[in-house]
């Protein structure tokens, strides 16, 4: 089978989950490849084995981080170009998705992003990626006709399973160009969000709205949050007020998630919010107005004032981990 | 500062939004066009730019006729003139195809900086600044909720999952920008009134030297092979606090093995 080569994300030294999601995608359609930058490889490869990769291709140098995007297009263009994979995946963060961008154009290939599951064609057996557009309304069946596929996989679109893989490792030695080289990564600032899972790749998420009333009360959601093990959200209500930064936004102008269970507080549900929820498995509300769009979704609602369901409701599950 | 600003209309996210059962393409018909909600950040960014350190805001947009509305829009708020690139032959292009249309439109007008929205409300691919930057050879600063510059060179937060990161480059370059930047102003009257004599340049593909077959559709590199309307949700079970919400929230989760 051919290769395909999946783009890790990781810190450093752990892989990040939405890689071994791909590496479970990818296996059903040919040997995962993983392409590593920076440092932490060694470390990394037993967990890369576990979820099948065949081969871990390393570029430890540091230009891959120093400089925004373009030197891990430039990368991977040239491991398209050595290695002729069927195809090529990276998660549709923003970053993997502006990385499938340049590479698209350095290839001519064709880039679906946003993909939640791929089968294979039946006549042609070429690669068929799944889409849920328009805040999830539509589901549409896309394919790459020029090029190499380069996918953007949605985090949490894929369940990861362990397939052991040899997961040897081959260095790449590749020295990036100076035109790669020009939008230079000067500092990072590291938002204050605890232990918290990070949001597009939560299994739960727990977001609070216009209902809260304040930031001072992001304190409730962010303690249901944490009996839950869960990331926090917020409605664009939110973030406009400066109630919640403005990273953890889910809706239109924000984040899109589909973790296994969504729990709305305070939110009305506006389509703006729902597009960028509505895919989630499971969806939990509490608000205080019964004709709230959001109950629309909702798999089990609670009408109600959220600042007496809420607690209660952190209470009940402290009580349920004690007993 | 000679600044470009990309703006699209898309279809109206609060309309019902539909795809075209002949060839799977936006059904441009089905829904208000109103103009992508981003660029009027970039647009807001563009003309504080050119508030702070002289020049000209010149807006391009591709997409077909009523577009229009959109241009206008951006010129009321402000802007000085506007290219359109219009022509039958567009409709369908992929982000490959629209990025290489937009790329000879810029190589035309010249520019410090091109500014564009993060991504469109549409197609949400978040992929055009990039591909942009890929074909003008220029550095990327996407992703902006700050940005500051001396007219040589720029620097932006550039947001993340864990915050944002600080970034620089040397101008020329490409910026897209996310809704923390600024808050748009609204068009005045006289903004509005004005905006009816500014200069909109139409251009089609012939006059960018671009042939029918480099465009649209058929010469996309990815295709919609089929699509379908996602079933509506199942109803839910709704109940009314009476003292034991939150007990009854606890129960569900825990029959659906959350806790």
């Amino acid at each position: 089978m051919a290769e395909i080569l999946v783009l890790a994300e990781h810190d450093g030294e752990t892989v990040k989950k939405v890689t071994t999601e791909l590496l479970t995608l990818a296996r059903a359609h040919g040997d995962p490849a993983v392409v590593w930058t920076g440092d932490g490889a060694e470390g990394a490869r037993a967990r890369l084995g576990e979820f099948g990769a065949t081969k871990v291709y390393v570029a430890g140098s540091a230009d891959y981080s120093d400089y925004l995007v373009a030197p891990k297009a430039e990368l991977l263009a040239h491991l398209i170009a050595a290695k002729a994979p069927a195809a090529v995946l990276v998660a549709a963060t923003s970053e993997g998705r502006e990385i499938a961008g340049r590479l698209a154009v350095k290839t001519g290939s064709g880039v679906l992003t946003d993909v939640i599951g791929l089968t294979a064609d039946s006549d042609s057996g070429g690669l068929v990626g799944q889409q849920s557009i328009f805040g999830g309304a539509i589901t549409v069946q896309s394919r790459v006709r020029a090029g190499t596929p380069i996918i953007a996989v949605r985090p949490n679109a894929v369940t990861p399973e362990t397939a052991p893989g040899a997961a040897e490792i081959e260095p790449v030695s590749l020295t990036v160009s100076d035109e790669a080289k020009t939008a230079r990564v000067t500092g990072k600032v590291v938002a204050e969000r605890g232990e918290r899972p990070e949001l597009t790749e939560a299994s739960i998420v727990v977001s609070g709205g216009r209902g809260l009333g304040s930031g001072e009360h992001f304190a409730l959601i962010e303690e249901l949050a944490d009996s839950l093990g869960a990331a926090v959200g917020a409605s664009r209500a939110a973030t406009d007020a400066g109630w919640y930064p403005h990273q953890f936004q889910v809706g239109q102008t924000g984040k899109t998630v589909s973790p296994q269970l969504y729990v709305a507080i305070g939110i009305s549900g506006a389509i703006q919010h729902r597009a960028g929820m509505q895919t989630s498995k499971t969806i939990m509300v509490v608000n205080k107005d019964p004709e709230a769009p959001i109950f629309e979704l909702a798999d089990f609602g609670v009408v109600g004032d959220l600042f007496k369901v809420v607690p209660q409701l952190v209470a009940e599950i402290g009580k349920r981990a004690a007993g | 500062m000679n600044i470009v600003v990309l703006v699209k209309q898309v279809p109206d996210t609060w309309s019902e939004r539909k795809l075209r059962a002949s060839d799977s393409t936006l059904d441009r018909d089905a829904a208000d066009a109103v103009i992508n909600e981003l660029d009027e950040y970039a647009i807001e960014e563009g003309l504080r730019l050119v508030e702070a350190h002289g020049g000209e805001v010149t807006i391009i947009s591709m997409g077909p006729e009523k577009a229009t509305d959109a241009i206008r829009k951006a010129l009321s708020m402000g802007a000085d003139k506007a290219v359109h690139v219009t022509d039958e032959a567009l409709r369908g292009s992929d982000g490959l195809v629209t990025s290489a249309v937009l790329a000879k439109v810029l190589g035309r007008t010249g520019f410090d900086l091109v500014i564009l929205g993060s991504e469109s409300t549409d197609a949400r691919m978040g992929t055009l600044a990039a591909m942009l930057a890929e074909r003008l050879r220029l550095p990327q600063m996407s992703f902006a909720s700050k940005l500051e510059t001396d007219g040589s060179k720029i620097s932006i937060h550039r947001q993340a999952d864990y915050g944002y990161d600080t970034a620089e480059a040397a101008l020329p370059a490409v910026v897209s920008v996310v809704e923390k930047i600024n808050e748009p102003r609204y068009p005045s009257f006289k903004g509005i009134m004005a905006a009816k004599k500014k200069p909109v340049e139409t251009l089609s593909l012939a006059d960018l030297g671009l042939a029918a077959d480099e465009a649209g559709l058929s010469a996309s590199a990815t295709e919609v092979i089929s699509f379908a309307n996602r079933p509506p949700r199942a109803a839910g079970t709704i109940v009314t606090d009476d003292g034991d919400g939150g007990v009854k929230a606890a129960e569900f989760l825990a029959a659906r093995k959350f806790i």
